[in-house]
């Protein structure tokens, strides 16, 4: 989607600001909201693409005004509205609903560490053919889905050389909403900054960006 | 008002501008989460202590202690940094460094004539296995919206100047590949072992925002 989410190139975001010595956390919630994310995605009742999408769903001005985990709050209250995990009900008092099932297991302290240490790799051993190879000219498809992807606009309709074929990997834009992995080849592909950004960029100058077969088609 | 400073009225809960105040009153963030937190544990979706764990880890196991570490072995040990650049994941995974947002690895090397930056445009993807949780200004829009337009713009206001003659190259973080940027190795530092090395090598130079320089921490960290 042509949300706010996707700002690259984007002007007007104001300076930089680097924070000297930055603690993890901010504040005790922030690290308890990072928390309550990574716990509640251990009833795999959704993925990583599922959860980026339902941040990109945050309303554009609300996206601004919220801070990083103010996100990852609205985030985890609509995935699991969406699950049926919790009701708007019990959100809204912050109390189950009378007659509601205990769940069980939660995610136990001693899994964490292996649940951690094993992450969720989103490469697949499976045989799929690969329609470019590294020094193809490409283009990024110009293209406008109303739903999730990671195909940036400012790479869409652009030239670039496939640098690398990464192998096959699931692809976000089907898995985001629920409608299966479509594994496929998933390269590194570099787009020289002046055909990004016109003249005024550096002639040396390049962006990398992983994009998925789908994203592209021969120039 | 900046972005920063927003993220840090939020953070404290404090909306008066001391900003180290000690918090006495819970801001409404902090009590919304709270409720959220407490709703979860009774309906048997979460275990406290499963969160204690979690916020232990990427307080205090987590980190970019442990990057400097695959830095610095890469600069002593020329056949592991050639197996860093062949396979990143599997060099980087003989020091146990594996797992959630380092599953895929891809490490890309500064030298004199060439310079890597790792961004994420679209969220915040960063490589948590090496660099634990990125800070405030990588996840903000100043840098994800004009890291690509304008590297050269956004690592002077960072304090980096480079010349014309030095190729950049900016890491869109798209996909689930993970970037590691693998920092000039100072001057001066021939004589120091792995150890020492990895004291040297900050957060920032892997994102690839800063130089190193022997004596001067370039990521004030």
């Amino acid at each position: 989607m042509n949300g706010i989410h996707d700002m690259g190139g984007m002007h007007g975001m104001g300076a930089i600001e680097h924070e000297d010595r930055e603690p993890v956390f901010h504040a005790p919630w922030e690290a308890r909201v990072l928390a309550l994310n990574l716990a509640m995605g251990a009833w795999h009742k959704w993925n990583i693409d599922a959860t980026r999408h339902a941040i990109e769903l945050i309303p554009a001005s609300e996206y601004l005004r919220m801070s990083y985990y103010e996100r990852w709050i609205a985030r985890l209250v609509s995935l699991s509205l969406q699950a049926g995990l919790v009701s708007r009900a019990e959100v809204e008092s912050g109390s189950p609903d009378a007659g509601s099932a205990k769940r069980s297991p939660a995610l136990a302290p001693s899994a964490v560490q292996p649940m951690l240490g094993r992450g969720a790799p989103a490469n697949r051993d499976v045989a799929v053919a690969a329609s470019f190879k590294a020094g193809d000219k490409v283009r990024a498809r110009n293209i406008h889905p109303i739903g999730h992807t990671r195909l940036p606009r400012y790479a869409r309709g652009r030239l670039g050389t496939i640098a690398r074929d990464h192998g096959v990997y699931v692809f976000p834009d089907s898995r985001a909403h629920f409608l299966g992995e479509n594994p496929q080849h998933l390269y590194s592909v570099r787009f020289a900054a002046r055909e990004l950004w016109g003249e005024a960029a550096s002639p040396r100058d390049s962006t990398y960006l992983d994009l998925w077969d789908d994203y592209l088609e021969r120039a | 008002m900046a972005t920063r400073d927003r993220e840090q009225r939020h953070g404290t809960g404090e909306d008066h501008g001391h900003d180290h105040a000690q918090q006495e009153v819970p801001s409404d963030i902090a009590l919304r989460v709270k409720a959220l937190e407490s709703l979860l544990i009774e309906k048997g979706l979460v275990d406290p202590a499963a969160l204690d764990a979690i916020i232990d880890m990427y307080e205090h196991k987590v980190g970019p202690r442990n990057g400097a570490r695959v830095v610095a072995r890469a600069w002593s040990d020329p056949a592991y940094k050639k197996r860093l650049m062949a396979d990143a994941s599997a060099a980087i995974a003989e020091f146990g460094y594996t797992g959630r947002q380092g599953e895929h690895m891809v490490v890309v090397e500064n030298t004199p004539r060439l310079h890597n930056l790792v961004v994420c445009t679209l969220c915040s993807c960063y490589p948590w296995t090496v660099l634990g949780l990125p800070p405030v200004w990588y996840k903000s829009a100043p840098y994800r919206s004009r890291a690509v337009i304008d590297p050269r713009g956004v690592l002077r206001e960072l304090g980096l100047e480079l010349g014309e003659d030095v190729e950049v190259r900016v890491w869109d973080s798209t996909s689930e590949m993970r970037y590691l940027v693998l920092p000039e190795r100072p001057a001066g530092s021939e004589g120091m072992d792995e150890a020492a090395l990895a004291e040297l090598v900050t957060r920032d130079a892997m994102i690839g925002v800063a130089k190193l320089t022997l004596g001067k921490r370039g990521d004030r960290p």
